[in-house]
């Protein structure tokens, strides 16, 4: 063949971050009233909860109760409330099981998940538009609601007080969320590329494993930090099908049993509260840009 | 290799009928071009050969094998698409094996075929880039490389030239047919640009409307256009296809048109005194006169260097000139256009078929 007149280069496409355009008019005054105070307001207001939460978990008792002294400050910080949450109540458990409900519950929502989504958006057979509305629509169901037939459920399957029951129903809202999410990310996949991989002698099934979820990644990611933060968070299923301390999980936990009667341990309390918002903090933290591109969803060739 | 037989295939979408009805036979190792505009059922077409679709209707067979039924996987044909999808996960290499690792061929044979259609396609040292790492051009090499390490029975192109600027199309579309001549594998071509159609057809199938306006190879259709459909959309600038009212008092059968002005009819041509037709006169076959012929004022003249157009105007009906020599000519100049009677048609009004004799 004849050698083709264009460069041999690669063709990298410009980051939209890249472009300069015509910030070269934007003056140092005019910049700081458009992004750095704006941005400013936003760390600030962003990481008081946090800032919050430390300060008071750090305070002795003495300074939480007094009325008098600076508020937003701590002047002999302590670690005996965060010594007391990890040494002596059940917490490292809560964190735990915490860990494993979301997990597990996480991944048999994403693999039901791909499933119902590719079959809806793809495989388009006989009223699959309906089962699709008919998914979201069950999304709408609020849990307090179906905590109660749920329980029953529950307890109908002794499965009462054990993580199994919030492993089983984390996913019937989760399911109908990240089905919803996966669906419009499959969407933007091209279908030629699945005709292509047809032709080429791949099934359905090949199809899925080897063209769709590879471009389906950051979709994945995207359902996958949802569906880990909705049930970290859970907090209704959680509190009526546990009742032990050892199966508790940390939302539960730090309510149940670090408020004593009318006493609020409120360092402790922020402390669990801390701890426990920080793995979801760092999740999103690392993935934020799979997670942007999985809400807003494009494959590129 | 081998011969492709689509009889009487018929595709409902719903209530629509796409494809209504088409015939064609496609012999083993010919290149052959579905052609028509968009909207014409030729991509529909080409994806119920490719087994993407479902024939509602009909039969279409490859290698005599019936493959109604068939699944794509099964019907040992290679497509190549408008985009190309090219799998954007994959590196050039992995998406030229892809197929081959599916039939689970093995490493050394895989490396091999690809080795060697990378060397065909000039693609050897992209092996290792991704899809989004190329231009337009390489991209649809490989995509082009991917069907030809399959060596399937069938090749099918479905407008696999339309995402390329002007010049990469010309010179892809030399390679695509220079590749054809040396794999003589059996190729279906949709396109909607006759220039495709005309250069690169062993046969081409002009279709409209879901039904075959006409099927030859390409001089066939330019020299006898079956109707005036296939007489404008093949041939650029366009066939000029004026009105007229066929004539035959005692001499030789002439045409009228309006305002008095008469043509002798073309020589191949048979029509009833009386008759409305169209007169069809290719604008490379209208030569400029200064008496004689169509009395027509020109419009605008557009030199190419090579040959000028000449846009003219005659009874408020754009005619076309193509000349070879430079000509004198400018608007508002008053022109007569003198067809090549061996080489003009007369077509009838109503139905639009060629009065052929």
């Amino acid at each position: 063949m004849r050698p083709e007149v264009e460069l041999p280069t690669a063709i990298t496409v410009p980051r939209a971050t890249d472009s300069q355009g015509m910030s070269y008019l934007v003056s140092l005054p005019r910049r700081i009233v458009t992004v750095w105070i704006p941005l400013g307001v936003f760390v600030i207001v962003l990481l008081f909860p946090f800032y919050w939460m430390v300060i008071t978990s750090i305070k002795p008792d003495a300074e939480l109760l007094s009325r008098t002294g600076n508020p937003f400050w701590v002047i002999h910080p302590t670690l005996a409330h965060i010594e007391k949450l990890f040494f002596r109540t059940g917490y490292p458990e809560w964190l735990w099981n915490t860990v494993l409900v979301s997990v597990v519950a996480t991944f048999v929502s994403i693999a039901c998940s791909v499933l119902a989504a590719y079959a809806i958006e793809r495989l388009r057979f006989k009223g699959s538009r309906y089962v699709g509305m008919s998914i979201f629509l069950a999304y709408l169901v609020p849990p307090s609601i179906l905590f109660i037939p749920l329980a029953a459920m529950v307890y109908k399957l002794h499965l009462f007080d054990t993580r199994l029951a919030l492993i089983l129903t984390y996913p019937t809202f989760l399911i109908p969320f990240c089905t919803w999410l996966l669906m419009s990310y499959f969407k933007t996949i091209p279908f030629e590329l699945e005709e292509c991989a047809l032709i080429d002698g791949a099934s359905r099934w090949q199809v899925l494993v080897k063209i769709v979820l590879p471009l389906a990644v950051p979709g994945l990611i995207s359902a996958g930090i949802f569906a880990f933060t909705l049930s970290w968070n859970e907090f209704i299923y959680a509190l009526t099908f546990i009742s032990s301390s050892e199966v508790k999980t940390v939302p539960i936990g730090v309510v149940t049993e670090l408020v004593e009667g009318d006493v609020y341990q409120w360092g402790s309390l922020m402390a669990g509260a801390l701890f426990g918002s920080l793995p979801v903090a760092i999740l999103y933290s690392f993935f934020v840009e799979y997670y942007v591109s999985g809400l807003t969803g494009a494959v590129k060739e | 290799m081998a011969a492709v037989s689509i009889s009487g295939v018929h595709k409902w979408f719903g209530q629509t009928h796409v494809i209504r009805g088409v015939d064609v036979a496609i012999a083993d190792g010919e290149f052959c071009v579905l052609v028509g505009p968009s909207g014409c059922g030729k991509s529909t077409l080409l994806r119920m050969i490719a087994g993407l679709e479902e024939i509602t209707e009909g039969e279409i067979a490859i290698g005599g094998r019936v493959v109604n039924r068939v699944p794509p996987k099964e019907r040992d044909i290679a497509m190549v698409f408008q985009n190309y999808a090219l799998y954007p996960h994959m590196t050039v290499r992995d998406n030229m094996s892809f197929a081959l690792k599916l039939a689970k061929r093995s490493a050394a044979d895989i490396k091999q075929r690809v080795d060697r259609a990378a060397g065909i396609l000039g693609l050897s040292s992209y092996l290792d880039r991704f899809p989004r790492q190329l231009s337009g051009g390489q991209r649809q090499r490989v995509a082009m490389g991917r069907a030809i390490v399959r060596d399937p029975q069938v090749f099918l192109f479905d407008e696999p030239l339309s995402n390329l600027d002007a010049k990469l199309r010309v010179q892809m579309r030399t390679e695509i047919k220079e590749l054809h001549q040396r794999l003589k594998t059996t190729s279906i071509y949709v396109t909607h640009d006759q220039i495709e159609a005309m250069t690169m057809a062993d046969r081409i199938v002009v279709m409209r409307d879901g039904i075959v306006e006409q099927s030859g190879n390409a001089l066939d259709l330019y020299d006898r256009p079956a109707n005036t459909f296939v007489a404008a959309f093949i041939g650029s600038p366009a066939m000029n296809l004026v009105p007229g009212v066929a004539r035959i008092d005692g001499g030789a059968p002439m045409v009228e048109f309006d305002g008095g002005v008469r043509l002798p009819a073309p020589m191949n041509a048979r029509a009833s005194d009386g008759q409305p037709v169209l007169y069809g006169m290719r604008p490379e076959h209208c030569a400029l006169g200064a008496n004689d012929g169509l009395p027509a004022e020109v419009v605008v003249v557009e030199p190419t260097g090579a040959d000028t157009q000449l846009f003219c105007r005659f009874n408020g009906q754009e005619v076309t000139s193509v000349v070879r020599d430079r000509v004198a000519c400018r608007a508002g100049d008053r022109i007569g256009l003198m067809p090549d009677l061996s080489r003009a048609h007369l077509f009838d009004a109503t139905t639009g078929t060629r009065l052929a004799a």
